[in-house]
């Protein structure tokens, strides 16, 4: 068990130690910012050609007589459509997506606390048998669980529903909580508990009252993550949601392009729409997410 | 025998209570499908026999038929070959373009928080908007790429998601650019975790740059590249979005990898016998390869994976 404080586990955030310069030519600086350069041109060009092409219409897009990097005359109408048609579809499929993710979180992080928790301070028998089976689950290819909770889901008259698609995502969203927050758990000082123990708190009021206050970081990374994996799921969604207004994003997107006529301005649009939030989210939180992620392999 | 068990469940009774709900609810959403998954493995399970709310199951157990015959198809050699080159040139680009971005990263470099916070941009935005895009991009004929190599002199570029090996190379390169950013940052977590003063000792004893990446650096990275590499080995062998919406695992199942040729056979086909058992036999090469990676891992000294 790792006794640690949680900040002083090395993260990729943390300050450069102060070193030597060492005497680097100046065509090597160049050279290095040179492909870093690089690097960041392949790494945003696919976003910066979906926005680009959002603001074009149809035929600017389709017409491949010239290379035109910005469109020929901006327009909004593309965001417009995908706003408002079809009673606006895109909203709901939002939405949904929103909603399943969330509940989806909401189960996986309430159901795994208190079990992350007891294989962190605690080596019951069976222990090591509890712990396999949680990072088995995690990494279990959706193949295996596909048809069966199809199954289920047909004969239980869940098709379509949200209930249905919470369940499926928490087959792979308990396991990984549980994994998650026991490695974050293990980085929490036992003496803060023994002394919460002393001063007459119950297990459970330890836990709830020391640990868990403590451990809003770790909590928040492993919602972060949960949810995440729900709002990018595509092949439960794709067999659960069989109407066009209870699609979440990944299957309602799809519409646009695997139809005959492929719209890719109203799916470049709509691509922005969601992107915008997901990167802000994203580089705000990522000073603690592989920290997060790695902890629980990297010390058992 | 009487007290030892009593003794032992007063010690651990808050453990086992604090396990309960968790082993309720994954008995009932992952024990159970998987039995259940198991046993459609031996059946002949499709659209018409597997029965539903209001139409009782009729299919047959057929032993290892199924079995049998994927194990025995060239589809599934075919599948089986694309997924361990998927598998193992994603992974590999993952790592090595990782570690070089990483190493640049380390250096004193100005703009260094910039860099990296446009670096991680692939792995911010949601990966299924990523494939949507890549296959943009890859369009024939007015993507991106068709319309640049044409414009610098290629008159008759291939149509990257038509022909079977481009459409390959394709999907592989939107992977590859997808997995670099987390390999790069968790990679970077672990150079910035090694002992600089193990780097100035070995330069004071006359290594250079080369021997001390090769002798200091590497080895003070394996344990988080482990780590890293069996979660990327892990995900690549699983990654559904990537192929299912670029290719949709075509032209001609060229791009089929095990998790969208599984789907297919249940989804598409309806054969849900016959995917159940590629279910179980995908299950087992994870379990195996897992089993056999924490092997080699422990073989070599380093402790990972609890």
């Amino acid at each position: 068990m790792t006794v640690a404080d949680p900040r002083a586990v090395p993260t990729a955030r943390a300050q450069p130690r102060k070193r030597r310069r060492r005497g680097r030519s100046r065509p090597m600086s160049f050279l290095l910012h040179l492909s870093l350069l690089g690097a960041v041109v392949i790494a945003i060009f696919p976003v910066f050609w979906i926005a680009i092409n959002s603001f074009k219409n149809y035929n600017d897009i389709v017409n491949h007589t010239t290379l035109s990097i910005l469109p020929q005359d901006w327009t909004l109408s593309n965001y417009r459509h995908v706003l408002g048609a079809e009673n606006h579809v895109f909203l709901t499929w939002l939405w949904n997506s929103v909603a399943i993710a969330l509940m989806t979180t909401a189960v996986g992080v309430f159901l795994a606390a208190t079990a992350g928790y007891a294989l962190s301070r605690y080596r019951f028998p069976g222990y090591r048998a509890a712990l396999n089976s949680f990072l088995v689950t995690q990494m279990f290819p959706a193949a295996i669980l596909l048809v069966p909770i199809y199954n289920i889901v047909v004969h239980l008259g869940l098709l379509n529903t949200k209930t249905a698609l919470v369940l499926a995502y928490s087959t792979v969203a308990v396991p990984f909580c549980v994994w998650m927050l026991k490695g974050y758990f293990d980085t929490i000082p036992i003496s803060l508990e023994e002394a919460g123990r002393i001063d007459g708190l119950s297990p459970f009021g330890t836990f709830w009252r020391i640990v868990v206050p403590l451990s809003l970081p770790g909590l928040a990374v492993t919602c972060f993550y949960t949810f995440i994996t729900a709002w990018n799921e595509v092949a439960f969604a794709n067999i659960i949601l069989i109407q066009n207004n209870s699609y979440t994003l990944p299957v309602g997107l799809r519409t646009y392009v695997f139809q005959f006529q492929q719209d890719w301005q109203y799916l470049t649009a709509g691509a922005v729409l969601v992107t915008i939030p997901a990167v802000i989210v994203f580089l705000l939180a990522q000073r603690y997410l592989v920290s997060g992620l790695t902890r629980g392999g990297v010390k058992g | 025998m009487r007290r030892r068990l009593r003794r032992g469940y007063a010690q651990w009774w808050f453990a086992y209570a604090m396990l309960v709900p968790v082993a309720i609810v994954m008995g009932l959403l992952v024990f159970y499908p998987l039995v259940r998954g198991i046993l459609f493995s031996f059946t002949d399970a499709n659209q018409y026999s597997i029965g539903n709310k209001f139409q009782p199951s009729s299919y047959n157990y057929i032993g290892l038929r199924n079995f049998r015959d994927i194990l025995r198809s060239d589809e599934f050699r075919r599948v089986a070959g694309f997924t361990a080159v998927w598998t193992i040139v994603n992974v590999f680009f993952h790592f090595t373009i990782g570690l070089v971005l990483a190493l640049a990263l380390n250096r004193t470099l100005r703009f260094r928080g910039t860099y990296r916070m446009l670096l991680m941009v692939p792995w911010a935005v949601p990966s299924f908007i990523s494939a949507f895009a890549w296959r943009f991009i890859f369009n024939n004929p007015y993507g991106f790429l068709d319309q640049l190599l044409q414009s610098i002199g290629w008159h008759d570029p291939p149509a990257f998601l038509g022909d079977p090996v481009w459409a390959k190379v394709s999907v592989i390169m939107t992977n590859v650019w997808l997995g670099v950013p987390f390999m790069m940052v968790a990679l970077l977590g672990g150079l910035q975790a090694i002992d600089q003063d193990l780097l100035d000792a070995a330069e004071a004893d006359g290594a250079n740059a080369w021997q001390r990446f090769w002798n200091v650096t590497l080895p003070g990275l394996r344990p988080v590249a482990a780590t890293v590499v069996l979660l990327g080995l892990i995900w690549t062998f699983n990654m559904f979005n990537v192929i299912y919406l670029i290719t949709g695992g075509g032209p001609a199942d060229a791009t089929q990898i095990f998790a969208t040729f599984a789907y297919q056979d249940a989804f598409v086909f309806k054969l849900y016998g016959q995917a159940s058992a590629y279910g179980v036999i995908i299950l087992s090469m994870l379990l195996v390869f897992g089993g056999f990676y924490r092997w080699a891992i422990a073989r070599m000294g380093e402790e990972t994976w609890a």
